[in-house]
């Protein structure tokens, strides 16, 4: 975000820093949103606090984005773009100006006929200008009674892309707990309830591991941290 | 800004600036103390003294926050214990297995019921506010429930709601309700009411917890909790009472008077103290939440006040308010 061209602009990016400390403010108050790391150390003392990082998160939630960013440090929040649909993000003004300004997000093509860009390069690019990404490797929603739907392929291909081009990447697993209760499926008002995030120590991609070990190694890492998770229903 | 401060202290009633300064005198003791506890000791890291020396950090917080609370006065007061509702509501609906069906009965309690229950005791309704909860939020809320048509643990997830509400906005509210008591000649000082039940009910807590840290050993309910024990209880509830009885200028009782009552609420909030182990045991967790660092959650530190303020409202309203 350079300096802005003009009172329009400015007008824009003010509005982005606002809503951004609104948008953390209301978090806070409806979840008490809390941080728990499990590998004891706080996330700015994980190894390379410097290195980009692929937070890869359950979802069940259209807040869970949100919740995620809204537990990190400052610091690391500022670098920290969500990937997210373009469908969606690019439909009506206020979605783009959330979006973009407000969370600069890496909009990804989910239909592939209507692709223009490769998804998992748009993702190494924006890790290659050093930013850290928001990433739910399950690809959708999940509204069913599963705990954590099998994840897509992007995971892997993310890695091993951005292996191959020599960038150094952690990826940390975050389990999201109870934020389906806040705002179940289908309504629009959330409930203040108690939320907790978890982080998990880094997966890194072992040199010649295949596609299924990886993603398998992720998956599991990511239930581990959900052991603490009541469950509850619907 | 200096006269607005000194307008602020010439306003508070006399005693007030006294007690915070006999408070934070102890808190220094505390701290004091402490310090030299973890000097001498083998581990100055062990799990208690770092728990213990959080436990006195978070005081000092919460008397601050309380200090500044109470010299503002009455209406900083009641949308204090008004937020302190929000947060013991968010932390006690965490711990209850509500479903999707009750989503709106949840957001009822938030938006409706906690707001207008403070609402009416700032606007001094005791005939509503009274009644407000137990009767007409006792039969409504069930209704958004059944509405959804949700059976599946219906009386479960209604009885869970209506206790929610009942000891995170009902009694708690009962705390600030004092400052609409009306008692002769004790005009303008019905603030001290709640420094009175807060320093009972609190130093108790301490109390007993320091008492059964020295001499505990035999448990009162070994279930529900280890560190309640009858020499902690007998301890605390005793010494707390003399301090109530200490406190009896501050109040519009008798010293005779003022010990009774501060037994009668120091056995109310170890009793309530009792029911809240027993709620958090039956959902598997230690404490209700994580807002103070050292106590847990909010009602870890109001579960003694819960149970003590509306009996500690209604004995001093039946025998000595005018309204």
């Amino acid at each position: 975000m350079g300096a802005p061209s003009s009172n329009g602009s400015a007008a824009r990016s003010l509005g982005a820093v606002l809503t951004r400390a609104g948008i953390s403010l209301l978090a806070h108050i409806v979840t008490g949103a809390r941080a728990v790391y499990h590998d004891g150390h706080e996330i700015a003392d994980l190894p390379g606090p410097d290195r980009p990082r692929i937070y890869f998160a359950n979802h069940r939630s259209h807040g869970d984005f949100v919740l995620l960013w809204s537990v990190l440090p400052a610091a690391l929040r500022r670098r920290t773009r969500p990937v997210a649909g373009a469908d969606y993000w690019q439909g009506s003004g206020l979605r783009r100006f959330i979006g973009n300004d407000v969370f600069n997000a890496v909009l990804i093509e989910r239909d592939a006929a209507e692709r223009v860009a490769d998804p998992v390069t748009q993702m190494a690019d924006a890790v290659a200008e050093g930013a850290s990404l928001i990433l739910f490797p399950e690809g959708t929603r999940n509204t069913g009674p599963e705990k954590l739907m099998p994840f897509r392929t992007g995971l892997f291909h993310l890695a091993d892309t951005l292996a191959r081009r020599n960038l150094e990447a952690d990826f940390i697993p975050v389990w999201i707990d109870n934020l389906n209760r806040v705002m179940p499926k289908g309504e629009a008002v959330p409930v203040p309830l108690l939320c907790k995030v978890h982080f998990g120590a880094a997966i890194p991609l072992a040199e010649n591991e295949t596609k299924d070990t990886y993603l398998t190694r992720t998956r599991e890492a990511l239930l581990a941290l959900s052991s603490e998770d009541r469950g509850t229903d619907g | 800004m200096s006269d607005f401060l000194s307008a602020i202290v010439a306003n508070a009633p006399d005693g007030l600036a006294l007690l915070f300064g006999g408070v934070f005198g102890l808190l220094l003791l505390a701290s004091a103390v402490v310090s030299v506890i973890t000097w001498r000791a083998a581990d100055p890291d062990a799990a208690t003294l770092v728990n213990l020396r959080d436990r006195v950090n978070a005081w000092w917080v919460m008397i601050g926050v309380l200090a500044i609370v109470f010299f503002l006065g009455r209406t900083a007061t009641i949308v204090f214990f008004a937020v302190c509702s929000f947060m013991a509501l968010r932390e006690f609906l965490t711990l209850s297995d509500t479903r999707r069906g009750d989503h709106w009965s949840l957001i009822a309690l938030f938006l409706l019921a906690l707001p207008i229950q403070y609402l009416l005791i700032g606007a001094d309704f005791y005939g509503i506010y009274s009644i407000f909860i137990p009767v007409y939020c006792f039969l409504l809320l069930p209704v958004f429930s059944a509405l959804r048509g949700d059976t599946t643990r219906f009386f479960e997830r209604v009885a869970k709601v209506q206790w929610a509400l009942m000891i995170c906005v009902f009694c708690l509210s009962h705390v600030p309700a004092l400052l609409n008591l009306t008692i002769p000649g004790y005009e303008g000082r019905e603030i001290l009411l709640i420094v009175f039940l807060l320093l009972v009910v609190q130093s108790s807590d301490v109390l007993q917890y320091v008492w059964g840290k020295l001499l505990g050993s035999r448990p009162v309910a070994p279930a529900l909790s280890p560190s309640k024990t009858w020499e902690g209880f007998i301890g605390g509830v005793a010494s707390a009472s003399l301090v109530g009885a200490a406190l009896f200028w501050m109040t519009p009782f008798s010293p005779l008077a003022a010990g009774t009552i501060a037994i009668l609420i120091t056995l109310a909030g170890f009793l309530g103290g009792l029911v809240m182990s027993a709620i958090k045991r039956d959902t598997g967790v230690k404490d209700w939440g994580h807002s103070i660092r050292g106590h847990g959650g909010i009602l870890d530190r109001l579960d003694s006040v819960v149970f003590a303020a509306p009996i500690f409202f209604h004995v001093t309203r039946y025998f000595y308010s005018l309204t």
